[in-house]
């Protein structure tokens, strides 16, 4: 039930939604890649270089306390947001990519060796496929894929065959950037966890869309970017659970993040600094703690809601136009909207959007197998956000009225 | 001017091409056959031919009617030795050597991509490798398609003009003592 949401109130807190393209409306679908940012997300920003800005965890000052203060608030903020146990368990990374890769050279260091399995899926991005066979090629490890159906949903018996006592972690996208799947994330990590195989999910198309528990979702990795929800880009999270955490090796070293160091030996700082080498992006961090609580504020149920009755209205509406086909068609999906129409290449399709102020994403979606899995070229993807309008949709439409005329 | 009277676009030859561009811009187009005009007098051609339209959409709307001009590459050719794979649309490129200069033939699979083929290919073909090598290729910013070939769009187009002076550059090596 949506409670107190008016899309147009809160359309007037994102300043570049009112822009103009090409003369014409700002009708922005491309929120999958990136979303816009609010006011206050914006002004956090601003405000901080104005008046507290101050490395972090370094001076005794007054304005490196300020500011270390805030980046702990974000850290909390974060930990309550996907309600994890503890601040230990999140790191604060450059994005969903970053933590992967840190996390595939960690957890890769200490438990990875010749032979072992590590299981992904056939619908993940390319920033959760990359890791992990960088990975395997380091150890000599075998990545094993789960193939999913037409209508783009796991095969999960295929999923329950491929476990096995080399089995060693299992990757798996939370929400498909390409098809909008919501994959079945508890029972996958259910399965992996009668043989104690630990999970990472890949929470970069999920967070802003749905509520993430991370303890009732019982995964042992949760990542995500902070761009993709309403946040500044270059800040992310890698959230573990503290018991991996503590066994796994910093995969950067750096100030900050040790204890002592002489040239003999290195001891590292305790969780989570042991794994936030460097300056981080700590005004990243603290903008992200912004834009949770500006989520919070909206409901995440009411976004849930919303969202899920737009990609309703979208869904039937495109249909309604013709001859249009629809990759992902599962029966839990969100906010992702991918097709072709007629005969045209998306690219095309994507220059005359564009020419209409329809900013949309065409091409492979950095999934390539999974449009080597439909043997198309790419789609033209439509992501929503909880600004977007059913009078947006309307324009799509026309878009897509227009794209035939030219192209048939 | 050589009509292929097809549309491929649609994988479907029989079907009908709308020629709803100006009477004026045809004749413009003829004009390109005339090989004595220099690649700079060609490229002026094209700059002309498009301060016509007004809008982008009558722009794309003359890509596309232009993308039906392209000399097409010979389906014997249309493979993965002559792929130019761009991160979003396919192009296939072609060049052949024949009395001193180098006549290329290509294909993509997006309309527009082939429409700015053409235009590519009617200021360089049947040039000498010299002229290929040495072109600057102004119109592309002055027709406003700049866009197209920024190396984040992807399209492969950045990489086809590449593989055009490549060919020009191994022609010359090749053929330049004889």
């Amino acid at each position: 039930m949506i409670v107190n949401f008016d899309v147009y109130k809160i359309r007037k807190d994102f300043p570049i939604l009112t822009r103009k393209i090409y003369n014409k409306p700002l009708v922005y679908f491309d929120n999958g890649a990136t979303t816009q940012k609010p006011a206050c997300v914006i002004d956090c920003i601003n405000n901080f270089h104005i008046s507290r800005n101050s490395s972090i965890h370094r001076g005794l000052h007054y304005l490196s306390e300020q500011a270390t203060e805030s980046y702990e608030i974000a850290r909390n903020t974060v930990q309550e947001f996907i309600n994890a146990k503890s601040s230990r368990e999140i790191i604060f990374t450059s994005g969903t990519t970053g933590s992967i890769n840190g996390l595939a050279f960690s957890f890769g260091e200490k438990y990875i060796n010749e032979g072992d399995e590590i299981v992904i899926t056939a619908m993940e991005h390319h920033s959760n496929i990359v890791p992990w066979q960088m990975l395997c090629e380091r150890k000599k490890a075998i990545l094993r894929v789960v193939p999913f159906t037409d209508e783009g949903e796991l095969l999960m018996e295929e999923y329950e065959k491929l476990l096995n006592e080399r089995t060693k972690i299992v990757a798996v996208i939370h929400v498909s950037n390409s098809l909008g799947t919501v994959n079945p994330v508890e029972d996958i990590i259910g399965k992996a966890h009668m043989r104690n195989i630990p999970v990472l999910v890949d929470g970069a198309q999920s967070v802003q869309h749905l509520e993430v528990d991370v303890q009732k979702m019982d995964c042992d990795f949760f990542v995500f970017s902070g761009h993709k929800i309403y946040g500044p880009t270059g800040i992310g999270v890698l959230y573990g659970k503290e018991r991996w955490l503590e066994e796994m090796l910093p995969f950067q070293g750096g100030g900050e993040m040790v204890e002592n160091v002489t040239f003999e030996k290195t001891t590292y700082n305790e969780l989570p600094f042991k794994f936030e080498a460097g300056t981080t992006n700590y005004i990243g961090a603290i903008a992200l703690g912004e834009a949770l609580r500006y989520v919070n504020d909206i409901g995440r149920q009411n976004i849930a809601v919303y969202e899920s009755e737009l990609l309703k209205y979208a869904t039937g509406r495109i249909k309604e136009s013709g001859n249009i086909k629809i990759y992902g068609t599962a029966k839990n999906k969100i906010s992702i909207l991918s097709f072709l129409i007629d005969n045209v290449h998306p690219y095309d399709a994507g220059m005359i959007f564009d020419k209409m102020g329809v900013a949309v994403r065409t091409g492979t979606h950095c999934a390539q197998p999974v449009m080597q899995r439909y043997n198309i070229d790419g789609t033209i993807r439509a992501s929503f956000a909880m600004y977007n309008t059913r009078e947006e949709v309307d324009i799509l439409c026309k878009a897509i009225e227009k794209v035939r005329t030219m192209f048939s | 001017m050589k009509k292929s009277g097809q549309c491929f676009h649609k994988n479907n030859p029989a079907s009908i091409c709308r020629l709803n561009i100006p009477d004026k811009i045809l004749i413009v187009n003829i004009n390109k056959t005339n090989k004595l005009k220099d690649i700079n007098e060609i490229q002026e051609e094209i700059i002309q031919e498009f301060e016509i339209f007004d809008g982008w959409m009558d722009k794309y709307d003359y890509l596309i009617e232009l993308s039906r001009d392209l000399p097409l590459i010979d389906p014997r050719y249309k493979n993965n030795d002559y792929l130019i794979s761009g991160c979003q649309s396919k192009v296939w490129l072609n060049a052949e050597y024949n009395d001193g200069v180098i006549n290329f033939s290509a294909d993509s699979n997006a309309i527009i991509t082939k429409g700015i083929i053409a235009l590519l290919i009617r200021v360089l073909s049947g040039r000498t490798p010299d002229e290929i090598i040495n072109a600057d290729l102004y119109f592309i910013d002055r027709i406003g398609l700049r866009q197209n070939l920024s190396p984040t769009r992807s399209n492969g187009l950045l990489a086809f003009i590449k593989q055009m002076r490549n060919y020009a550059v191994a022609y010359n090596i090749k053929y330049k003592n004889e």
